[in-house]
């Protein structure tokens, strides 16, 4: 919402000063977006006359002029043709800022000829298209005097955002009533006298329906549409909207002054009587901006005996509109339901000014005011007679009144406010009160936000807040509870914390991808129906992401495609199983790619491989409470992975809690990466809660004071036994003397036969009670050897 | 020549071997030719069972002296051999030191400053008593708008730029949260009051340009209890800012606004000071917009099944990749989501740096140019 001081003014009578209104404004909630300041603008231009001029040695069509200003005579070059002694113009200094363009004028030779200063067009300055010459002051402007009151361009221009529940802060006579109320100045009367037209209507109105329940309307027979007056345009201009034509002009100047918005019509392009009705399907107009609406039952149409003129509070038809030509003006001052314009609005997206009052609610009672006015500008401008007004339907008066208990001020914000203070803004706001113990609060018309119900209390205790000063709201510390703070997080935050740190902590890089990904790639990882956005805000970033792989392999592609030949990213967030609330996952996902040793002195440089996946698996289940000793590793059924080079986590097989392997090649392709590329993603929330609050004691520690010691044992085994057999048997053989298994050797070829391969294992033996004897070591010796050939069909290797 | 004479001489001669022995072979050459079974000194003594008791008393101290002597002159070469050897081999030994290390995952990791500054928030608001809660990113139109007073025709759910997903075959669409508020519906709906809790989370809007991305981070704070005004909430905010920004006191500015779940509604402005680049927060007499605010709209409550007639309560919204780019100079929002490694490594955390009340929040002062 744009408007200038003076226009202010019009509304409200104070002596305050442009910076003290602009920050009331902002702390009465009427935020202040942007301040133009015309004499700040002009700032280092000023009047001069030019006193004398020679053309210049080196171009036909530059002169070299003398100029006279408040600060002595200069010379400068240009090349306007209406440059001549005695003219008085517009003298743009070093350091001015060129309106136009943003330039800082600086000292500048033109064709050799040093030039001090620019003597300035229309256009150059922002005010007028006129490039051919510059500007041409009247002879008695005082050289020197300033730029700003020479052009008339002393009016600053503010601009408030507007939040959508203050419909009636659309009009500048309700931004002056909030400013009058917040005591700076008084809101003035409304003196517009209206004009009584004599001859009954010759157009008769009516209304059908809920969304328009009454339409005003006045024919102005014999007007003359011209041009506004300057004082008009200027204003119009100064909120960024162009004159047009003077009905046209009012009707944009009443929405802005008072935020009504009105239509006027050419009556002669009327057959018969209007109706506000909904409109017939398949029925169309083509409306101002030249397009052809299709309309639905849904719409309000304003429409006569040929059918529809326009969208009721959102456009009117190119038809029926006014032009120079009109003669005879029809002027519509209606009233729409907010939520009907809305949707239409929404449905036709077509933004105007009307449709935005409408939507958020134009004060009822102002229908006849505002067609009052209008009238009275019209005449006033254009000439011509009005017939009576017609109207159809009524106005739909709320009438509303609340009740309200004063302390709800002091309960709800901490402030206290006195009761006199608290009446003397209300009734400066429009509300009128009936005191008492409890308060019967009567809301004005132009105040549709502020409800009946539950909330009422609230909205009253807002506008006494906002208008008091929320600056004087006393910051208060919050009950404390005794003692220590308690923890707050959650079991899987807790974990999410801890998985986060070990993973940084292992050399991984924390990523946060987008949580959606192109349809391609969602398919790549088996994208349930219904994740795809109706709206996306491009094809990249379609489908709800079904894992967090995709995000971190488009990060692995753009990394690589930079150069980067190692890199380790992991992600902690949710995946998506379905489009319904709550059907997401919360992943710990990772990936290593390219190198895992760079190239280095010490040995070899090695690629990234799956048992680096399975580690940090392992490391982000630790950090959820699951030992690595009591994971197994089994077949991984996903087909994101490398099917040999891969597997998932489980304590009991039909729980798996993790997935890890090479990526499969496959996608790789798809996303276009071109190094090793392993991953792994762990599901914490797979992994059971602890039963009651869980002792952080530990259990007893037996530490035994004898020497272990350790026996390395290979064997030979069918290619198709896995490691994780061997160990097994061998730590079972006997549980309470073995401590440890380590693999420290598995190979094939070299000369064993096809099919078989040699795992070699450290036993580690921990005697309890005594030092092992020969006799003990053998025996247990003989069992390890046993259990392996038993459970794997292997044989120790002589 | 005096037996006397012989004994000096061969000392003179066997001291003068030691001596001059080179290395420990040539040491322990001179050794076994003196002390060895065969040794010059081992032939003498073995003299003295020849002698007369007379003789014995006389040579057997000396030649004993003698021996002590030799073999305390052998050790102490020995020792002084084996320091040279030692050296010797410590020199050859030798390594270039400024060869340079693999890479130390522990000081190569980084946790991303939205982690980071989410483990801030949590920790600080902890102190302060509030829980963490959470919410699906996937939100129906009840949770996201409707039971936040954002009817269906309401202007605001337009400026909101919502994603939605195709309505299903009744013409309800779920829609992607544009805000955590839904959160604050969900959890009281299954709890009692009083509540106090924060709700940090990923949020959507279908808005992309320099400042804005699709995806962002909120936190959401709210209080209900039957006394919370709105000085708590001043008071809350600016307790959490001048912490998490680590000054003594930031003062914020309350500013009339409008959301339609509070009602009075305020956007909270922060007091600072720009310093060429730089924002100086907490001092200084310039604003910066960091959230907005309000009081629970009794409708709010009464959407989450709580008895708006006893309770009320403050909520309060704040922007968390804002806070990160505030309080660690990171210039575009863009680059957050990017993945780009040196970004990453450059504003990211190391995974020791985990910040608590006791310590500070970030280890800013840990060490001096």
């Amino acid at each position: 919402m744009k408007f200038t001081l003076n226009w202010l003014h019009d509304h409200l009578d104070t002596d305050a000063s442009l910076e003290a209104i602009v920050d009331k404004l902002t702390l009465i909630g009427l935020e202040v977006e942007e301040l133009v300041d015309p004499a700040a603008m002009f700032d280092n231009f000023e009047v001069a006359e030019i006193t004398a001029t020679e053309p210049h040695p080196d171009a036909d069509k530059l002169q070299i002029c003398t100029v006279k200003s408040g600060s002595g005579e200069q010379k400068l070059v240009c090349g306007a043709p209406n440059a001549r002694p005695g003219l008085k113009g517009i003298l743009a200094q070093q350091g001015a800022v060129i309106p136009s363009n943003g330039m800082v004028l600086g000292k500048a030779k033109i064709r050799g000829v040093e030039s001090n200063g620019m003597m300035c067009s229309g256009a150059e300055l922002g005010l007028s298209g006129d490039h051919d010459g510059i500007i041409e002051l009247d002879a008695d402007v005082a050289i020197g005097s300033s730029a700003a009151q020479a052009l008339g361009q002393i009016d600053p221009m503010i601009e408030i955002a507007i939040t959508p529940n203050r419909p009636d802060c659309l009009g500048v006579r309700g931004i002056a009533r909030d400013l009058a109320a917040a005591g700076l100045g008084t809101l003035k009367a409304d003196t517009a006298t209206p004009v009584k037209g004599d001859k009954p209507s010759a157009i008769e109105i009516n209304v059908e329906g809920d969304t328009c329940p009454v339409f005003a309307g006045c024919l102005i027979e014999g007007v003359q549409n011209q041009a506004s007056p300057e004082w008009l345009q200027t204003r119009l201009r100064a909120i960024g909207l162009n004159p047009i034509s003077a009905l046209v002009d009012i009707t944009n100047y009443i929405s802005y002054d008072r935020g009504r918005p009105l239509h006027v019509y050419d009556a002669d392009k009327i057959s018969g009587g209007l109706t506000a009705r909904q409109a017939k399907s398949g029925e169309s107009f083509v409306a101002l901006d030249e397009q052809t609406y299709e309309l639905t039952q849904a719409d309000c149409v304003i429409a006569d005996d040929n059918g529809v003129l326009g969208l009721g509070g959102i456009m009117g038809g190119m038809e029926s509109g006014s032009s120079l030509e009109t003669k005879n003006v029809l002027v519509e001052s209606a009233w729409f339901d907010a939520v009907a314009i809305a949707m239409s609005g929404r449905h036709h997206h077509i933004e105007s000014d009307a449709r935005y009052r409408f939507e958020r609610g134009v004060d009822p009672a102002s229908v006849e005011a505002g067609l009052n006015l209008a009238v009275r500008m019209i005449v006033d401008i254009c000439g011509g007679t009005p017939h009576a007004p017609a109207m159809g339907g009524q106005v739909p008066v709320a009438d509303m009144k609340v009740d309200f208990d004063p302390a709800r001020v002091q309960q709800l914000t901490g402030l206290m406010v006195a009761e006199e203070e608290m009446q003397r803004i209300l009734e400066a706001l429009g509300f009128t009160i009936e005191t008492g113990k409890t308060w019967v609060v009567a809301v004005p018309s132009w105040r549709p936000d502020v409800v009946a119900g539950l909330q009422s209390s609230a909205h009253i205790v807002e506008e006494i807040t906002r208008i008091y000063g929320l600056q004087e709201v006393p910051s208060t510390p919050l009950p404390k509870r005794t003692g220590v703070a308690q923890p707050t997080l959650t079991l899987s935050q807790r974990r999410a914390s801890l998985m986060r740190r070990a993973l940084a902590g292992r050399g991984m890089l924390e990523a946060l991808t987008w949580s959606f990904v192109s349809q391609e790639q969602a398919s790549l990882f088996n994208v349930a129906d219904g994740l795809k956005l109706a709206n996306p805000i491009s094809s990249e970033l379609s489908h709800m992401r079904p894992s967090l792989l995709p995000g971190l392999l488009n990060a692995v592609q753009r990394n690589s495609d930079r150069g980067t030949q190692s890199l380790a990213l992991f992600e902690l967030g949710n995946e998506f199983l379905a489009a319904e609330p709550g059907a997401q996952r919360f992943v710990g996902a990772g990936v290593r790619a390219g190198l895992a040793t760079p190239k280095n002195w010490q040995g070899r440089t090695t690629s990234v491989d799956a048992y680096q996946a399975r580690a940090d698996a392992q490391a982000a289940l630790a950090a959820c409470g699951v030992e690595a000793s009591a994971l197994q590793v089994l077949p991984s059924p996903s087909d994101s992975y490398h099917p040999g080079r891969s597997g998932i986590l489980a304590r009991n097989p039909k729980q798996p809690m993790a997935v890890f392997g090479e990526v499969h090649p496959a996608i790789l392709q798809a996303f276009g990466i071109d190094m090793p590329v392993v991953a792994f993603e762990v599901y914490p929330d797979t992994v059971p809660a602890p039963k009651g609050s869980g002792s952080p004691a530990r259990s007893a520690l037996d530490l035994p004071n004898l020497q272990s010691l350790r026996r390395d044992f290979a064997f030979e085994v069918g290619a198709d036994v896995q490691a994780a057999q061997l160990v097994r048997a061998a730590k079972g053989a006997d549980k309470k003397l073995i401590s440890e298994v380590r693999v420290f050797d598995a190979f094939e070829g070299g000369n064993l036969a096809e099919g078989v391969k040699s795992i070699a294992l450290e036993v580690t033996l921990q005697p309890s009670e005594a030092t092992l004897t020969d006799v003990d070591i053998e025996a247990v010796t003989a069992k390890i050897t046993e259990a392996v050939e038993k459970a794997t069909g292997g044989k120790l290797r002589g | 020549m005096s037996a006397e004479q012989n004994l000096d001489e061969l000392e003179t001669q066997l001291m003068q071997q030691i001596s001059g022995a080179a290395d420990a072979p040539a040491l322990e050459a001179v050794r076994v030719a003196s002390l060895g079974k065969k040794g010059s000194v081992s032939a003498l003594l073995k003299t003295l069972g020849g002698m007369s008791a007379e003789e014995r008393q006389v040579n057997g101290p000396a030649f004993n002296e003698l021996r002590d002597r030799i073999t305390k002159a052998i050790t102490a070469k020995k020792s002084e051999l084996d320091i040279a050897a030692l050296n010797a081999r410590l020199i050859d030994e030798k390594q270039d030191m400024t060869l340079p290390l693999l890479d130390d995952p522990l000081l190569e990791g980084r946790l991303h400053p939205v982690s980071q500054v989410m483990e801030e928030i949590s920790a600080i608001f902890a102190d302060m008593g509030f829980d963490v809660a959470e919410g699906p990113d996937i939100e129906s139109e009840f949770y996201n708008f409707t039971a936040l007073n954002i009817p269906e025709a309401h202007p605001a759910r337009q400026m909101h730029d919502t994603f939605y997903f195709e309505p299903d075959e009744n013409g309800e669409r779920l829609l992607l949260r544009t805000h955590t508020s839904p959160v604050q519906v969900r959890t009281m709906e299954n709890g009692e009051p009083p509540f106090r809790f924060i709700a940090p989370g990923r949020t959507y809007r279908c808005d992309s340009d320099q400042t804005h991305t699709p995806m962002f981070h909120q936190v959401e704070g709210l209080v209900v209890d039957e006394t919370t005004h709105m000085g708590h909430l001043k008071h809350t905010v600016e307790a959490f800012l001048a912490a998490f920004f680590e000054v003594d006191d930031i003062a914020i500015r309350l500013r009339p606004s409008y959301f339609p779940f509070t009602e009075p509604s305020m956007e909270m402005d922060m007091q600072c000071r720009r310093d060429g680049n730089q924002l100086i927060v907490g001092e200084g007499d310039d604003w910066m917009e960091i959230g907005g605010s309000g009081m629970i709209n009794p409708e709010v409550l009464g959407h989450a099944g709580v008895d708006a007639t006893k309770y009320q309560g403050f909520a309060f919204g704040m922007g968390i990749d804002r806070l990160a780019m505030l309080k660690y100079g990171a210039p575009d929002l863009r680059a957050f989501f990017e993945s780009d490694v040196r970004w990453l490594k450059h504003y990211g955390f190391m995974p020791m740096d985990v910040p608590g009340l006791a310590a500070g929040l970030s280890n800013k002062s840990l060490s001096g140019k």
